[in-house]
């Protein structure tokens, strides 16, 4: 039988950006935070797109060390969501609109989150990515890595434990 | 005393970043402080019940924890963060401020340990607690 015909690289790009865009504009701490995120294929990347505001030392001066857990955590929730939602969305049982506006729709709950600074932000963008060491049916383990200039001198890493979305109750 | 705290509350009300969150120092010295954060809807995580964002909710208790290290009496100066652990044990309630109380429980000349919890206007359930190594700087 022959393969169906892949679709259009604007469909396919759309419905993920799309998607994205819901899980992360929507959220006002985001927005306040200017965090962004950069897609590839599956793979997302956060920027924190710096703003003397996210300052924490100003003799340094540095970036907070609130701010950096935050990014490192808002990172890490977003990457969860969207590779637990992924095949969804691909298939279209998941779509951008459901995401605002569907309330059934649950993301990760935060259960501890541990951060690691290793070296003190810089005033300038940082990016960072997460890696889903476990994603369980109730709990979720992740690895958040940051940097700044150079992807191999990483100024924070983190992990942290998630409780996962559990899917409403069968009435018995 | 008062002037000591007068001044740390300056110091940290003029963190860039303390002020974009509107925190506000109440209580400081003797390797304690507290902290407390207005509801503020630009801090919200979650836009369908109005929780604030647990991020946040760490950058509360990152200040605290810093401010409770400077306050102590064998601090020379300033200190930063070397690790911190945040437990998340329940969403802070829509609407209400949050406050973070830390405490420097043991310094060296090298490293300050605190440990901070966070509550909003149920002061028995905390919404976060946190656990961390600081820096101990000289002057």
């Amino acid at each position: 039988m022959a393969r169906s015909r892949p679709e259009p690289m604007q469909v396919v790009k759309q419905r993920r950006d799309a998607a994205l865009s819901a899980l992360v504009d929507g959220v006002p701490y985001i927005r306040f935070l200017n965090i962004s995120f950069d897609r590839r294929g599956d793979e997302v990347t956060g920027i924190l797109n710096f703003d003397e505001k996210l300052i924490g030392n100003p003799l340094l001066p540095a970036i907070h060390g609130g701010v950096t857990a935050a990014f490192l955590e808002v990172t890490a929730v977003i990457t969860l969501s969207w590779e637990h939602m992924f095949a969804d969305i691909e298939s279209g049982r998941i779509t951008a609109d459901a995401i605002v506006e569907d309330n059934s729709i649950r993301f990760p709950k935060t259960i501890d989150f541990t951060v690691d600074y290793l070296r003190s932000g810089l005033p300038r963008d940082a990016y960072a990515r997460a890696f889903v060491n476990r994603a369980g049916r109730r709990y979720a383990s992740v690895r958040v890595e940051a940097w700044q200039d150079n992807h191999t001198k990483l100024f924070a890493q983190a992990t942290g434990h998630f409780l996962m979305p559990q899917p409403p109750r069968e009435k018995g | 005393m008062a002037d000591t705290t007068d001044l740390a509350r300056q110091f940290i009300e003029a963190i860039p970043h303390a002020r974009a969150m509107g925190l506000k120092l109440s209580r400081i010295g003797e390797g304690e402080a507290v902290i407390t954060m207005p509801y503020n809807e630009d801090l919200i995580g979650d836009p369908r019940t109005g929780v604030i964002h647990g991020g946040a909710v760490s950058t509360i208790l990152d200040t605290c924890c810093g401010a409770a290290v400077m306050s102590h009496p064998s601090s020379p100066g300033g200190t930063a963060t070397i690790d911190l652990r945040i437990d998340y044990m329940r969403a802070a309630t829509p609407g209400q401020s949050i406050t973070a109380y830390a405490r420097c429980y043991h310094i060296t000349r090298n490293v300050a340990f605190v440990r901070a919890t966070a509550t909003d206007d149920d002061g028995d359930r905390p919404v976060a607690t946190a656990s961390g190594s600081f820096t101990v700087e000289g002057k």
